[in-house]
């Protein structure tokens, strides 16, 4: 069970975080159709480290951007999303 | 190669058991085959024997990573059902589910398959109207299913908690007698042996690295045990399909996620059947050297690494010991993981890809035991023909760009969803 | 000879053994107990039911499993080794009818020269019927132990703990590694799966006073480390968490008080593993037989347990540890025959022992089910012994099971030991003492008679039995295993492996470690199921969520329906009604009078600020800035992919405030969706969004007469259609909005959970006094099919596009909304697809979930979603979904239940029986 350093929290155990997709399956408000379309269904599903988009979903709630590997399971790097975050 | 039989046993009595061959010959690969599949577990490799048997085909490479039958056919829970919602996947199934009563007849090897009924439970009414919705639509397709009152119910599994406070209750049920389990790993070594004795070249520890291409078509792979030229290439690693599509530059409507079984210590006789339920996502039964077989909800997170997390386990233990309290003193022996290929429609893809020459089998989430032997007949006819047939024409790739997908549970692309 | 207890005393504890009773003392295995009172036949082996005995003392034993306990509380397959005595255990063999002596069983292993590994591949062919047949003796003869039938009594408890340093393993290795981290201010845990610390110096005191390890544990202790004894590391999984089952009682032992077994969930930030290792059987004929016994665990039982298993001993071994037990023997007063070492050099410390070196073990011979003699091939000639006891070496495989497990570890291999040592590993991990080394070893030579020396002995598979794999090609190590099912037993080949690998590599010509290694899997040992599922199976209580009106609504005792993890009224029958005759009632009073029922648990959100409208107008496929303030509309959303997923209403409570609805279903979906939307997807908005679904209650009042009384309970015209105002009902302030899900004219009033139920009673009293009353789901539903509104896990499945649904004229012609681009897709414009329908019945009854088969047709061509009735004037309708369905009105097809023998001719309509024009809403 890994232990996922939340920014905000600190490290607490994955049980308390939820998976929600990957990044680059995200389609932003907007985009072209045909190019939405063939980024909601296709993933690189690659064998390595990949961006996926968490929740610390009984904790703080926020939701992370993680850059996790999908072999050992190591995070490189993670880090907030939202308001809170922009400039 | 020698017919298996009890009169070969007998035999085996007084030579010590030295008459019987190799299942299957461990050749090196040719520098060309007609077709190279890519993948050497059950599907590739009952591809390869319908590509053989049915069309003839026998200049045929399996080439596997590993060992043969390494993955989803090496630890999956063995159930074997039709009893899918949507027409196109009943059928499908239901064809499958036809060819694992003669199986093993037909590969002189016994994969034990046990038609021992395959039931969904429901704890509500509103999930026994979903259960007669799901039986009155494989019944107009002329598949079995039965909806069972809570006494047929406890008659069928007597270790079932029945009471009205139990964790869930349990209204009825809808079975396919039809349906049940078979040996997981026979089902590989069957179709390995049978197509082995047809010509197809079987090629262990044999990794394709790359893709050759000539323009756009492919017309070979790289390999670890070097390059091999193919008139036509077959994908058929499930969860890695898209690690290997990659190589040819393809992004797969797939993610690779991680499921979780277990076995218990083998018992005496206690579960009869496969019980599955309609609204929990566990599901029981006993394999035949006793074990408790189990499982539950997927780990949802994208893993390619086989084990998953000890939470996901104790969940579905939890759910499973609310439906047959009996199991609580039993002990669990093994649990394992392994890689899914989670479709964002929930059903498989197979046919053509963008690439010329170059082929798909993959998207079966955590159903594609059950389908062993009809996604092998019906790749084996697109991969012979060019062209789908029609049980795998529903299945094609495109599906998703079109907007024509399959979706059993109505969840749509996200599989964590499903 | 005074029997097998050195010292003649037999001890005051009472057990019985197959039922006969015995005596046993405090801190014996059930094992020691039975060696003590001469029992040797102790069970019969998985598939050839050869008899067998004790052969080891600790978690590895293979064969000498039993069933204990009684009732729901039995626990079948238990380890002998690993099990201590208490007052009045009741322990039974397994496997065996009708007794251990004489077992019909046994007539496999007459065949089983016919029954090598994977012959049940090679034959049992014909229909599956037939092979169902087979299946059932097979079953019949398989398995080990009978699970109980009872419900297991006791509670199991879960625990999380966290802590510096995790050592497992309390011999003097683990032992010295917690007190130097105590030592440095570690916070540590120490476990022991066995009884006692150090229980190696109890078998040899000679390494180091036993006592050593009662200071050392007092010192860990006073210095605030932490000691768990009948404790074990099962799983070791990702970021140093390691699942540990503790033992409070013995298994079938009533607990006194309190939890049977504890689960804990470990987070060290590093481990230390000094988990020891196991010792390796020789492979020779018939190695299996009672009377064969691992050497160091002999010596166990003759020091710790004081028990001396035979009076004449052969010794077999190829390393120098087995001379100890040879010595301890001799100590305890037996007589050493002889010692046969596969070593080719005499090593040091044979004295007083009759030595053969490069000795080959060849076969035993036994007598009423156990060992009476033991036979070896000495520079070419066979000698032969006569022997109650063989004590066998092979050497010793260290424990790595949980540094392999961590993921990402690798193993070294020892060439002098003819072990795998733990290496490179990536979590922090170390291992320590006999887990990371091990004593040279001599050869191992290969049996005579492969067919039968056991390797795996539960699952009775030989070294003839990896030959066969071999010659028919089942070559890698995992094959080799899944073929011949080693390794595969209860105690998952940690008796095995080894010699499996060595005699694979042989065949495959290579050295060990090349031939690779099966996957290291939890538990180490099998664990409860019970114990794993925690006190979440025995609490029905799990993610139930009460309606904060759930006291009023239990007053008229309603038939409650389960909704997800809420249960809601499904209607409240009065005297003999039935559930249908309750519902049909309340339905039509609500069409004539008026009614109120509970719609607290519909999903709510409060979004507010400048960018409400806009993250509204993302979220859903519908306009919502046009609104006015205080006016209301139906709304639905849409998936990525286009296809719609939810509904509800959504109201403009001000400038920049607004009210979302959506179905009680999909709550939890529809806040996620709405807080990754703002977060993630317009992190720039000026909005807030804020689930408020259990912060109001919500009471819904319908019929011609709601709006007299809701006038009267607010003292205050009431809203018209589709319009929201603030108002007070019973001093209580609350939200009214105007909005009908039954056809009639209706008001939704919110007001604070906790304030609710004053509310609901004025609500009631003003309702009763016209002859009103409540009604639930059952009504609900079918006062909205008459309407044909939808439902989310119904007409709305997530399959179909809002032109299927009928919703396309209310889509939001400026686009932008999520899905918009996945309603581009082509085949979504197909007319063919399924389009929502209404259903008459010409006659009888719909039943709903009926597939829809056009009369001449074969195939289903669509499904009834709901079904219901003409409330006022009775006759059955539905809704359903049709393929092509718009341009199908008039068409008579059958709605078609095989699985319920029921059908129904019906006619395809349009989805809307009642009150088309909206008549009912106008004031």
């Amino acid at each position: 069970m890994l232990l996922i350093t939340c920014p905000h929290c600190g490290a607490r155990a994955q049980a308390e975080f939820t998976y929600e997709r990957t990044v680059d399956s995200i389609v932003q408000p907007g985009a072209d159709p045909a190019q939405a379309m063939e980024q909601l269904f296709a993933r690189t599903n690659p064998r390595g480290p990949d961006e996926e988009v968490w929740r610390h979903t009984f904790g703080c709630r926020a939701w992370l951007v993680m850059t996790r590997h999908r072999v050992t399971h190591a995070i490189e790097a993670i880090r907030a999303v939202g308001p809170e975050t922009l400039p | 190669m020698t017919r298996y039989s009890a009169l070969g046993l007998l035999r085996g009595v007084f030579n010590g058991h030295s008459h019987w061959q190799p299942a299957w010959r461990d050749p090196e690969p040719k520098a060309n085959y007609d077709v190279v599949i890519i993948g050497g577990g059950g599907h590739g490799l009952a591809t390869a024997y319908y590509l053989a048997s049915v069309h003839g085909i026998r200049n045929v490479a399996v080439l596997e990573k590993g060992w043969i039958g390494g993955g989803n056919t090496g630890r999956n829970t063995t159930l074997v059902r039709s009893n899918y919602r949507l027409p196109q996947l009943h059928n499908f199934f239901e064809f499958g589910l036809k060819m694992w009563e003669h199986l093993s007849d037909e590969l002189n090897y016994n994969v034990m398959f046990s038609p021992r009924g395959a039931m969904f439970l429901g704890h509500s009414d509103a999930d026994m109207t979903r259960l007669a919705e799901r039986g009155d639509a494989m019944r107009v397709s002329g598949i079995d299913a039965e909806l069972l009152s809570r006494d047929q119910v406890a008659k069928l599994e007597p270790l079932l908690d029945m009471s009205r406070s139990a964790r869930f209750p349990i209204e009825g049920g809808l079975i396919q007698r039809r349906g049940g389990t078979a040996r997981h790993d026979a089902v590989a070594w069957g179709y390995a042996r049978g197509a082995d004795r047809l010509g197809v070249d079987i090629i262990q520890k044999c990794e394709v690295t790359g893709f050759v291409r000539q323009g756009d078509a492919v017309v070979g792979v790289e390999t670890t045990r070097g390059r091999i030229g193919a008139g036509r290439v077959a994908i058929c690693v499930a969860g890695h399909s898209g690690h290997v599509a990659a190589m040819a530059g393809l992004k797969l409507p797939v993610e690779s996620q991680t499921l979780q079984a277990l076995v218990t210590e083998g018992v005496k006789p206690m579960i009869n059947g496969v019980i599955m339920s309609q609204s929990l996502h566990c599901y029981i039964s006993q394999s035949d050297k006793g074990g408790i077989v189990m499982g539950g909800d997927p780990d949802n997170w994208p893993s390619y690494a086989q084990r998953g997390q000890p939470m996901v386990t104790e969940g579905a233990i939890a759910q499973a010991i609310a439906l047959v309290p009996s199991l609580s003193r039993l002990r669990m022996l093994r649990t394992w993981g392994g890689v899914t290929d989670m479709s964002f429609d929930g059903s498989p893809i197979i046919g053509t890809t963008p690439v010329p020459n170059l082929y798909l089998n993959g998207g079966w989430c955590y159903g594609g035991f059950k389908a062993t032997p009809v996604s092998g007949w019906t790749y084996a006819h697109t991969l012979a023909t060019g062209t789908p047939h029609p049980l795998n024409a529903p299945f094609d790739l495109d599906r998703f760009r079109r907007g024509d997908t399959i979706d059993e549970n109505g969840v749509g692309p996200m599989p964590n969803h499903r | 000879m005074s029997g097998p207890r050195r010292d003649g005393d037999p001890g005051s504890v009472r057990f019985t053994f197959d039922g006969k009773p015995l005596l046993a003392r405090h801190g014996d295995t059930l094992a020691a107990a039975l060696l003590a009172n001469g029992i040797g036949l102790v069970a019969r082996s998985f598939k050839y039911h050869r008899p067998r005995g004790i052969m080891a003392a600790g978690v590895e034993e293979p064969n000498a499993l039993v069933t204990v306990g009684a009732g729901g509380r039995s626990e079948p397959n238990t380890r002998a080794t690993d099990l201590y005595i208490y007052d009045g255990m009741v322990a039974r063999s397994q496997n065996r009818w009708p007794n251990l002596s004489f077992d019909v069983g046994s007539i496999l292993g007459l065949a089983a020269k016919a029954l090598p590994a994977g012959f049940y591949y090679k034959t049992f062919f014909g229909s599956a019927k037939r092979w169902m047949f087979y299946e059932w003796f097979i079953r019949r003869a398989a398995g080990l132990g009978d699970a109980p039938t009872e419900a297991d009594p006791d509670r199991f408890a879960q625990r999380a703990a966290f802590c510096d340093v995790l050592v497992v393993g309390a011999g003097p290795a683990g032992l010295a590694a917690a007190l130097a981290a105590v030592e440095a201010g570690d916070r540590v845990l120490l476990v022991e799966q066995d009884s006692l610390l150090a229980p190696s110096l109890i078998r040899d005191p000679q390494d180091l006073d036993p006592a050593w390890a009662q200071a050392t544990a007092a010192r860990i202790g006073a210095l605030g480390g932490r000691i768990l004894l009948r404790t074990t590391a099962i799983g070791y999984w990702d970021d140093n968490l390691v699942t540990l089952s503790q033992r409070l009682v013995e298994p079938g032992e009533q607990p006194p008080g309190g939890p049977a077994q504890r689960l804990w969930h470990v987070r060290a930030k590093r481990v230390v593993l000094a988990t020891g290792a196991l010792e390796r059987p020789l492979a020779f004929a018939h190695n299996d037989r009672p009377g064969v016994m691992l050497s160091q665990a002999v010596r166990t039982y003759v020091r710790r347990f004081g028990v001396v298993p035979g009076q004449r001993v052969v010794i077999a071994t190829n390393n120098d540890d087995a001379y100890l037990t040879a010595a301890a023997l001799r100590d305890a007063g037996a007589h050493i025959v002889a010692v046969l070492d596969t070593r080719s050099a005499p090593t040091g410390a044979t004295s007083g022992f009759t030595v053969h070196n490069g000795a080959i073990p060849l076969a035993t011979k036994g007598a009423r089910h156990h060992l009476r003699e033991v036979s070896a091939r000495i520079d070419g000639k066979v000698l032969r012994w006569q022997a109650d006891l063989l004590a066998m070496s092979g050497g010793f495989t260290p424990v790595v099971h949980l540094h392999m497990q961590a993921g990402g570890a690798k193993l070294d291999w020892d060439e002098a030991s003819q072990s795998f040592l733990p290496g490179a590993a990536q979590q922090n991990v170390t291992s320590v003492g006999a887990a990371a080394s091990a004593d040279p070893v001599g050869p191992t030579p290969a049996p005579e008679n492969p067919a039968k020396s056991f390797i795996d002995f539960q699952n009775d598979v030989s070294l003839g039995d990896v030959d066969i794999a071999w010659a028919e090609g089942y070559r890698s190590v995992e094959h080799l295993k899944r073929y011949t099912t080693l390794g595969m037993a209860t105690d998952q080949g940690k008796t095995s492996n080894m010699a499996a690998l060595g005699r694979l590599a042989e065949k495959q010509g290579v050295a060990i470690p090349e031939a690779g290694l099966t996957t290291f899997r939890p538990p180490y040992t099998p664990v409860t199921m019970g114990l794993l599922a925690g006190r979440t199976e025995r609490d029905a209580g799990a993610h139930l969520r009460r309606l904060a009106l759930y006291d009023v609504h239990q007053e008229k005792t309603p038939i409650w329906q389960p909704l997800g993890y809420w249960k809601r009224p499904r209607a409240y029958p009065q005297s003999t009604e039935t559930l249908a005759e309750a519902a049909l009632r309340e339905a039509r009073t609500v069409r004539t009078v008026v009614g109120m029922t509970d719609v607290s648990t519909l999903a709510k959100f409060e979004v507010s600020g400048p960018d409400a409208a806009a993250l509204l107008e993302l979220i859903c496929a519908t306009t919502v800035g046009k609104l006015a303030v205080g006016r209301g509309r139906y709304t639905f959303m849409l998936r990525e992919d286009g296809l719609v997923f939810d509904d509800g209403t959504v109201w403009r409570l001000g400038e920049d405030r607004y009210l979302l609805t959506s179905s009680t279903g999909g709550a939890d979906r529809m806040a996620t969706h709405i807080s990754y939307v703002r977060q993630f997807l317009c992190p720039q908005f000026k909005v807030s969004a804020v689930n408020v679904q259990e912060h109001y209650a919500g009471i819904a009042v319908a019929g011609p007469q709601a709006k007299a009384v809701l006038s009267a309970l607010i003292g205050d015209d009431a809203p018209r259609h589709m319009s929201i105002m603030k108002a007070m009902i019973a001093g209580v302030p609350v939200q009214v909005l105007a909005a009908s899900y039954s056809g009639e004219r209706a008001f939704e009033i919110y007001v604070e959970a906790s304030k609710a139920e004053p509310v609901w009673s004025a609500c009631e009293a003003a309702v009763s006094a016209r002859d009103g009353c409540r009604y639930g789901m059952e009504a609900m539903e079918f006062l909205r099919i008459e309407k044909g509104h939808l439902v989310v896990g119904g007409e709305i499945d997530g399959r179909l596009t809002p032109h299927e649904l009928a919703l396309d004229k209310m889509l939001n012609k400026a686009g932008g909304y999520i899905g918009a681009a996945g309603l581009t897709r082509p085949a979504l414009n197909s007319p063919r697809r399924k389009q929502l329908v209404g259903l008459e019945a010409l006659a009888g009854t719909i039943p709903e979930g009926a597939m829809l088969v056009s009369l001449q047709g074969q195939s289903a061509e669509g499904h009834v979603t709901a079904s219901g009735l003409r409330v006022l004037d009775g006759g059955s309708i539905a809704l359903g979904q049709l393929n092509g369905g718009f341009a199908r009105h008039g068409e008579e097809v059958l709605a078609t239940s095989p699985t319920r023998g029921q059908s129904a001719r019906v006619r395809v309509v349009a989805p809307h029986f009642y009150d088309t024009a909206g008549e009912r809403y106008r004031d």
